[in-house]
């Protein structure tokens, strides 16, 4: 069972919008409210979007479970990784090397009223993308799991 | 006084949407109630200066979830008390 073509119209036309939002939440995670996880969970709401409009074969075309368990892996994995690589240069675990380093999220912030910088605070946005992308992988499959119990059924 | 205006409102929707949530026996009307209520309290969150909590409820609570409860009915049967 699929949906009126209202409703899947709504949600092809909605998902990229909904996708760059949830994107902007989480690279703005450092200077304005949200961050990894909430980008992430609004993301995860466009794929119900999508999931709830369409039936299970169509919706697998456009998103696979393996590729939102390997997005939900990756995400782990390069939010430890981030936190492990302060190891290798001599400091303690999760210290923020990138910070005033002059490099990418390596510029000083500036003082003042402004408008808020986003190349600063080191690995604190590497870090929100990483939770970003877990959060994405990790809500969406849920969700797809929840349908793929509705396969056999055809509906 | 003329600051509480707005929460007094969200808080009336609130008891309203609930009790509307309680009393349709359309299942697919009593989930929107439920999501509607879901996005009141997100935007409650948001007047008690709370934006980040108030972007998590909107997501989870008044997407996810009701996301889950669509598919739910699908498997099942839209109205109460029908087996399918």
């Amino acid at each position: 069972m699929r949906m009126s073509r209202i409703v899947r119209t709504a949600a092809d036309i909605l998902y990229p919008a909904i996708l760059i939002f949830g994107l902007y939440i989480v690279a703005h995670g450092h200077l304005t409210p949200g961050g990894g996880f909430q980008g992430g969970a609004v993301i995860a709401t466009g794929g119900a979007l999508v999931i709830v409009a369409y039936n299970y074969k169509e919706v697998t075309g456009w998103l696979k479970k393996n590729v939102l368990t390997g997005q939900e892996v990756t995400g782990l994995v390069g939010f430890i990784g981030v936190g492990l690589l302060a190891l290798a240069f001599g400091q303690g675990f999760f210290f923020n090397y990138l910070v005033g380093s002059g490099s990418i999220f390596g510029i000083p912030v500036p003082y003042g009223i402004n408008a808020g910088e986003l190349n600063t605070a080191g690995t604190v946005p590497l870090m929100n993308f990483a939770v970003g992308i877990e959060v994405w992988g990790g809500l969406t499959v849920v969700i797809l799991y929840m349908l793929s119990g509705l396969e056999k059924e055809g509906c | 006084m003329i600051e509480q205006v707005p929460q007094i409102l969200v808080l009336i929707g609130l008891i309203i949407s609930a009790v509307l949530t309680f009393h349709f026996k359309d299942l697919l009307a009593a989930i929107l109630a439920a999501g509607l209520f879901s996005f009141l309290i997100s935007l409650e969150f948001y007047i008690l200066q709370a934006p980040d909590v108030a972007i998590s409820q909107a997501a989870i609570g008044a997407g996810l979830t009701t996301a889950i409860f669509i598919i739910a009915i699908r498997a099942t049967g839209r109205f109460e008390g029908e087996s399918s």
